[in-house]
């Protein structure tokens, strides 16, 4: 059935979580040989296609399709769906790190006789497949030993070693630099003219339309469309069609109104530079300026791993990266950020992306949690005094409208939009003047959020300077009066945020158009 | 139902521990036919035990932080046998010693918290190697031989006529320092508790109700009476006494319990406590330094070590050579049977003595009971077991709790109950008082 040449199929895909549909009747083609490119905004729904195509969400979890080669496919497991030749290279590398390359390649693939492996065939099996994908070094290095761009190198060749058709990556390049990318991409390249197929999800759309045959777009968990290359046209791409399918939804009132205010300057940052820890080549933030003022909201607009977060942390308390250079004056007054305490001393607030992992003690209570980064404001002769800690605990919760029978209930017991209120109400308790808020309403519902941007205009209003980072662009959109715009390391755009629109933000996100900042 | 739920807060698990304590006394009383509650067993089990007690509550921080330590045993007979040393041999005045013991068991956890906190090596690495090092240290000083102590340090372990409080005043049958140091904690509880109760209505508006404030009182001053009269009624035998009164190890038990659990739940170091060992990731960026936490936390570990070996050399009158052997893994039995939870994060002080009081009824009433130490291992090892897998089945993610499901006959209908009974919702329910998310002015889409 169908084409010979069509070696995927997936019809009318459709899967929801609790709550949320990840996806609603995607469909896609691909051809084989080719490069196939899926792209969409964060949390479109791409990883969870490919989770769905390659048995992670089994059979049954999903309504919908599969056809490869022809067949319909079941796929209970990875394992499932390996065995018909389809793998998946995720962004996060799956090696171990204390083995060699060759023990990663065939790791869980060993070939054995009478329950022994023989390392000297498995060695050279290796290093024939280590020629497909330029990987030239020593087969019995430890794989810890070489470089994110190497050890992806691996990861490729393991797949390779069990007769693949079909590639998938995820976000390949996200972690490497200009010229792995470049090699990454030829070894696709390669791959596709021994007769491999290849799915690549990313952010980059000027690798995406150098490298990608075709490139289907995917938003909010739907197929927008799938555009083929036109090799004839310089450009093999519009690329603006592509912003446009990526960003192009309705905004609709989600939003409370906000008046701007903006008084003197609270918040200043100047020249701010850090190394990656992981990758001293890099610099994670690059002489970094911008300001807040008093009763603003600015906006940090820019794609998964822009470094906005990093570049924030380590501000705060130089708690991520290797400080290089750089000042931050709060009022007027140069001050010292460079340990946490310091930080909140200084009147700064950071409310982290991942309030179950950095944010909150999950074991705590709700009072407890809400004093949890001012001991000193309720201590007495090294005492905490629990009437003013219930008296903070039970202000915040009338303030910030946070739903819990009582301030003792502990935080786990509280859905994600309370949670987070409470994560809110434990920095507001600091008293701070600059308040910087990751990622405030992710994974919360519609109504919570609209609470939540409600808290952020109060605390503007009070005249605090706010700074949000977020991933969704409606949101900064909707809530910012300032947004910036963020792309490796650099302020790669600032723009009046009523004066701007997705497409304008996705382009300077995406470092294909720059605006002095 | 919800009367019980009230009166114990909703979390029934705190309280299982005691209810476990109550049923062993009251079973090892019955089959030993009274045996249990005397006088002089009630002395014999703190006397026996304190320094299990003891460390229980500088074990549980470093559980509840997330790490564990080994060492605790060796480093009580290390202690102790250079303080014996220093009296007997360097001639040394028994306070002096005692400083001096808590001086080295500062040392000792500065040792271990500078690998832990400084080099992050491990806390179980870190303390299984203190654990040969200072056992080895303890030998060789001590030249595998008994070093007699003198009297004071007799009293510290309540070996002596003057090892518990003193009799003095008029004769009311019991032993009247055991007396006044009860009424005292009688009237403290009603005093703090009521007043507790008073500035938080005053200040927020609401607290527990009032039968639930008298209910507890009332129970924990019949407790605290029952052990008071428990302790003052016996008749000594002991040169210059005529009551049994509270032991030496007890005073101090309680002294250091009121302390720790003052540290713990009321400082900031005991808040750092939790958050470290509750997530190690927030910590930091909620302004914390870890290693510094872990380091005093260490370090108090061992300095109540070095005080449970003092006292132990004061028990038995001498330090010896086999002193503090396996008392790590009493104490931690102790810990993890008190409800302090196996990754950290979670445990009391409190609870580790109730803990540590649970072990230490089972052992003596086997005991009493006439039965081997081989079956009072085997009886402990399957207490330790099931506390522990009660633990872990509780938090299993995503199920209902076990407790909730022991109890779910006896539930009342849906409805009935306040949020604390729905499971941790992923959607945020609507909240009907806050006026949100009506369609304001329609905002220009940008084109």
């Amino acid at each position: 059935m169908g084409d010979s040449d069509v070696i995927l199929e997936m019809r009318h895909i459709s899967k929801e979580f609790p709550g949320v549909k990840a996806l609603e009747d995607v469909t896609m083609v691909v051809r084989r040989p080719t490069i196939h490119a899926i792209c969409g905004e964060n949390g479109a729904g791409k990883s969870t296609l490919m989770k769905v195509l390659t048995g992670v969400w089994p059979h049954g979890t999903y309504t919908g399709q599969i056809i490869y080669n022809g067949e319909e496919m079941r796929f209970k497991t990875l394992k499932s769906s390996e065995k018909v030749g389809i793998a998946i290279i995720h962004q996060e590398l799956s090696l171990i790190p204390e083995l060699s390359v060759t023990e990663n390649i065939f790791i869980g693939n060993e070939k054995t006789t009478n329950f022994l492996i023989d390392w000297t065939e498995a060695r050279q099996r290796a290093e024939k497949i280590m020629e497909r994908v330029h990987l030239d070094v020593d087969p019995d290095t430890p794989s810890k030993n070489l470089g994110v761009g190497q050890q992806q190198l691996i990861e490729i060749a393991r797949a390779l070693s069990k007769n693949i058709q079909l590639l998938i990556l995820d976000e390949p390049t996200s972690a490497l630099n200009e010229e792995e990318s470049d090699n990454l991409l030829q070894i696709l390249h390669e791959l596709k003219d021994e007769g491999i197929t290849s799915i690549m999800i990313s952010h980059k759309l000027e690798e995406l339309t150098r490298t990608a045959d075709a490139i289907t777009i995917i938003r909010d968990g739907h197929t927008v469309e799938t555009i083929i290359a036109d090799e004839a046209a310089p450009e093999r791409y519009d690329i603006n069609r592509i912003i446009r399918g990526m960003v192009g939804r309705p905004l609709d009132n989600r939003y409370p109104s906000h008046e701007r205010l903006s008084g003197p300057v609270v918040f200043k940052v100047d020249g701010w530079t850090v190394r990656n820890p992981i990758r001293p080549d890099m610099l994670s933030a690059n002489n970094v300026s911008f300001e807040v003022h008093a009763g603003e909201v600015v906006g940090f607009a820019g794609l998964m791993g822009a470094g906005r977060t990093e570049l924030f942390r380590s501000i705060v308390g130089r708690s991520w990266g290797n400080f290089v250079s750089g000042r931050v004056k709060v009022k007027g007054q140069e001050v010292d950020t460079s340990t946490v305490p310091k930080a909140i001393d200084a009147g700064l607030a950071y409310v982290p992306e991942d309030r179950k992992m950095l944010g909150l003690n999950l074991l705590d209570t709700v009072s407890r949690t809400i004093v949890s980064a001012g001991l000193s404001r309720i201590s007495e002769h090294f005492l905490i005094n629990g009437d003013k800690e219930a008296m903070a605990a039970e202000s915040a919760r009338d303030d910030l409208h946070i739903k819990t029978p009582t301030i003792l209930e502990g935080v786990d017991k509280l859905s994600g939009g309370n949670q987070q209120k409470t994560l809110l109400g434990k920095w507001l308790f600091t008293e701070p003047d600059v308040l910087i808020l990751d990622e405030p309403t992710r994974g919360i519902d519609v109504g919570a959020k609209y609470e939540i941007y409600s808290l952020i205009f109060e605390q503007a209003a009070l005249g605090k300077a706010v700074v949000v980072i977020s991933s969704e662009l409606p949101e900064l959109l909707g809530i910012c009066d300032v947004i910036y715009a963020f792309h490796e390391g650099r302020i790669t755009g600032m723009v009046d945020a009523r004066e701007t629109n997705q497409e304008e933000l996705m382009r300077m996100m995406t470092g294909i158009e720059t605006t002095a900042a | 139902m919800n009367r019980l739920k009230e009166f114990f807060g909703g979390s029934l698990r705190q309280s299982g521990m005691i209810f476990a304590l109550v049923f062993l006394i009251a079973f090892f009383q019955i089959a030993t036919g009274g045996k249990v509650l005397t006088p002089t067993n009630a002395m014999n089990i703190v006397n026996g035990n304190s320094y299990v007690f003891l460390m229980s509550m500088g074990m549980v921080l470093v559980i509840v932080i997330g790490q564990i330590d080994l060492s605790v045993g060796s480093v009580a007979a290390f202690v102790g046998i250079c303080v014996a040393l220093l009296m007997s041999d360097f001639g040394l005045p028994w306070w002096l010693a005692m400083l001096a013991g808590l001086g080295l068991g500062a040392a000792v956890g500065a040792f271990h918290g500078f690998f832990l906190a400084k080099l992050t090596i491990p806390g179980f690495i870190t303390t299984l190697a203190g654990m040969m090092l200072f056992r080895g240290l303890q030998t060789w000083i001590g030249n595998s031989q008994s070093i007699p102590t003198p009297e004071a340090f007799w009293i510290l372990g309540g070996s002596s006529a003057n090892g518990s409080l003193p009799d003095w005043g008029p004769d009311f049958g019991l032993n009247n320092s055991t007396l006044l140091c009860g009424l005292v904690a009688i009237g403290f509880l009603w005093w703090s508790k009521l007043r507790t109760r008073a500035k938080r209505i005053a200040l927020v508006g609401e607290a527990e109700a009032m039968w639930v404030t008298v209910a507890k009182n009332v129970i924990m001053t019949l407790v605290i009476g029952y052990a008071t009269w428990l302790f003052a009624s016996g008749h000594s035998d002991l040169p210059g006494r005529v009551h049994t009164a509270l032991p030496i190890p007890g005073v101090i038990v309680i002294v250091l319990a009121i302390f720790y659990h003052t540290l713990s739940q009321r400082t900031a170091f005991g808040r750092h406590i939790y958050a470290v060992g509750g997530n190690r990731l927030a910590a930091p960026l909620t302004g914390i330094n870890v290693p510094r936490t872990y380091f005093f936390t260490m370090m108090n570990m061992s300095i109540l070590a070095a005080i449970a070996g003092m006292m132990f050399i004061g028990r038995s009158r001498a330090s010896g050579p086999s002193d503090g052997t396996g008392w790590e893994l009493d104490v931690i039995a102790a810990v993890f049977v008190g409800g302090a939870a196996v990754y950290g994060g979670i445990g009391t002080v409190m609870g580790s003595l109730v803990g540590g009081l649970v072990m230490a009824v089972l052992n003596n009433g086997i005991q009493l009971l006439g039965l081997g130490t081989e079956i009072g291992k085997i009886v402990k090892g399957m207490v330790l077991l099931l506390a522990v897998t009660f633990d872990v089945m509780n938090k299993v993610q995503g199920k209902p709790s076990f407790i909730g499901r022991l109890m779910d006959g006896l539930r009342p209908k849906k409805g009935d109950e306040a949020g604390s009974a729905e499971p941790p919702a992923t959607e945020e329910p609507r909240d009907p008082e806050w006026p949100a998310y009506e369609p304001q002015d329609p905002t220009e889409a940008p084109a």
